[in-house]
């Protein structure tokens, strides 16, 4: 019991690591002052100028596509990975598809960025396209390093997953890509969805994969907060990330709440099959 | 006829498994290749600033059409003579060490508490973990410069308490980059512990109880050896990003905080070196080469044992 004691004070520590930061971030962005810590009233200005910066809201809508692209090609190709790994068993090449698949989530950014540049800029002289580096490129880049996520989610979620009602829609003359279909894509449903709300914000929140991939005229938003972090701080920046928080945590919230109900249907299906009603 | 079918389906299967694979060749293995490649050639004035390797030669004279390869090891030669590279690589690796083991002695009372608390609390204090991750690392970061700058919060409270009189900067130093990059790892540390650890059998620690043994050296015996598969994924999922970390020292680090991705990254942009940057990165590769295997090892049979 003493024990138990100490590790909930382990954490509430760790939570608090976690979370101070940002509530002192989400506090000072309501300060009169512009000086980012020293308290001058509450205001909202920093969000009223935040909505008439274009050069901030145009590269928020450059990563909005960039990121809504890239996460469904990631769930496309991460799913079609996953489903290889996990029912396919052994294949020619397996053992360099699972490391093809795998590697991406260690990788150290500058690495995957510099080789993605090079690629485009040898693929460009070679063949003529890329045609420049912008919009397009950014979104390879970001498919290809969050596909990994995907699979393994996706991956995992196979795995732990009974073959028998895949197998039972074979025996009843299912076709494979029916059963995939119909059997297969709804129960992986949930785990598509946080596929792709994962494969979003971290595509999102790239900034060193797409300072390395983009062009000239093509800056996506976390390229702006770095520079503008680095550059001098603007408090805008703490209401922008208070707008941003706001927005991913009523996502999440709401992704949760879909993806509880599912799981419950879901549970009350097994059910009822097994009770045979 | 069955045999027709199901050589259909493998066919099938076969296409279905290509657009994936050819994808990541692609995007992912060729793109080392050619890392590769320009990590030979020479600097050059040119756009792309670098030389071809492969030339083709023609003698209109003689006639004849010669093939040149020009390999250049001069890059190498170059990150294995100079100071700064060694130092950015040596730096790098404690760097991310210190991380790992920030997040080891943080992440695993998180996860084994969230582990041992009851199966209805054990999904919404996961979630608490992972939800700080959903939201930009970037401003994350850009959180704790507020914090630790010199009359910054830690400096005000320091002040406020009376155990400094002076200004106290954190900022701009390797504190600071040690608590920035541990904030933003600490999930994936936490996420694979939490997965061992939660699959672990309560009875065998019932039985070692049965038997005598106290809790902690039955943590040590039973439980600690047990969630080691989670410990090295873990760690490993932490430590390999770490070592080329550009964005966290760059910004809470100071000048000297010298680290082997923000060396790649000043060659590659600062520079525009961009053979020396290909063998910062090629070298690096190398080195990490050995961690990503261990890491595969492991996920590979995390994904067994889930079966």
């Amino acid at each position: 019991m003493k024990q138990m004691g100490k590790l909930a004070w382990a954490l509430w520590f760790g939570y608090a690591f976690l979370y101070v930061p940002i509530a002192l971030l989400i506090f000072y962005s309501f300060n009169e002052s512009r000086l980012v810590t020293v308290w001058g009233g509450f205001s909202t200005k920093w969000y009223a100028e935040l909505l008439q910066n274009d050069q901030l809201l145009g590269a928020a809508w450059l990563s909005l596509k960039v990121a809504a692209m890239s996460a469904t090609a990631s769930v496309v190709l991460g799913t079609v990975a996953g489903l290889a790994l996990a029912r396919f068993g052994r294949f020619r090449g397996r053992t360099l598809f699972g490391g093809m698949i795998t590697a991406p989530l260690v990788m150290p950014e500058v690495i995957t960025g510099l080789s993605l540049l090079l690629l485009f800029v040898a693929l460009e002289q070679a063949i003529g396209w890329p045609d420049g580096r912008g919009m397009t490129t950014i979104t390879i880049a970001h498919t290809t390093f969050t596909m990994a996520y995907v699979a393994v989610i996706i991956q995992s979620r196979l795995v732990s997953l009974d073959e028998s009602l895949e197998e039972a829609a074979m025996d009843l003359g299912a076709r494979p890509a029916k059963v995939f279909f119909v059997i297969t894509l709804p129960i992986i449903a949930p785990a598509i969805v946080s596929g792709w709300l994962l494969a979003f914000t971290l595509s999102l929140d790239d900034v060193v994969v797409a300072s390395f991939v983009s062009g000239p005229g093509s800056t996506t938003l976390p390229m702006v907060i770095f520079s503008s972090v680095k550059f001098g701080i603007s408090p805008q920046i703490n209401a922008l990330a208070t707008l941003m928080m706001v927005v991913v945590a009523t996502g999440i919230f709401i992704a949760s709440l879909v993806m509880a109900r599912q799981e419950r249907q879901r549970k009350r299906d097994e059910q009822m099959a097994v009770q045979g009603g | 006829m069955i045999d027709l079918l199901r050589r259909i389906g493998l066919w099938g299967r076969g296409v279905v498994v290509a657009i994936p694979y050819l994808w990541l060749l692609l995007f992912f293995l060729v793109p080392f290749l050619i890392v590769f490649g320009i990590s030979l050639s020479e600097a050059m004035l040119a756009q792309p600033p670098y030389a071809p390797l492969v030339d083709w030669l023609v003698d209109e004279d003689a006639g004849t059409t010669k093939l040149q390869i020009l390999l250049n090891l001069s890059n190498y030669l170059r990150l294995g003579g100079d100071d700064l590279y060694i130092l950015a690589y040596l730096n790098s690796v404690k760097i991310a060490l210190v991380t790992t083991v920030c997040c080891l002695l943080l992440g695993y009372p998180m996860a084994y508490a969230i582990a041992r608390a009851e199966p209805s609390k054990r999904g919404p204090l996961m979630m608490l973990v992972i939800l700080p991750f959903w939201t930009s690392f970037l401003i994350r970061i850009y959180a704790w410069i507020g914090i630790l700058k010199a009359n910054g919060v830690v400096d005000n409270l320091l002040q406020w308490t009376g155990m400094t009189t002076e200004p106290f900067e954190l900022l701009y130093s390797d504190w600071a980059v040690y608590i920035g990059m541990t904030y933003c790892y600490l999930p994936f540390m936490v996420l694979p512990l939490y997965a061992t650890l939660e699959k672990l059998d309560p009875t065998l620690l019932e039985a070692a109880a049965d038997l005598g043994c106290r809790p902690w050296k039955a943590f040590l015996t039973v439980t600690l050896p047990l969630s080691l598969p989670g410990i090295i994924a873990g760690s490993l999922l932490v430590f390999i990003p770490s070592v080329g970390e550009f964005v966290t020292p760059e910004l809470l680090g100071g000048p000297d905080t010298l680290m082997i991705g923000r060396v790649l990254w000043n060659e590659f942009f600062a520079n525009r070196d961009w053979p020396v940057a290909s063998a910062v990165a090629i070298a690096l590769l190398l080195f990490l080469v050995v961690p990503i295997m261990v890491f595969q090892h492991v996920q590979g049979r995390q994904t067994e044992a889930g079966r």
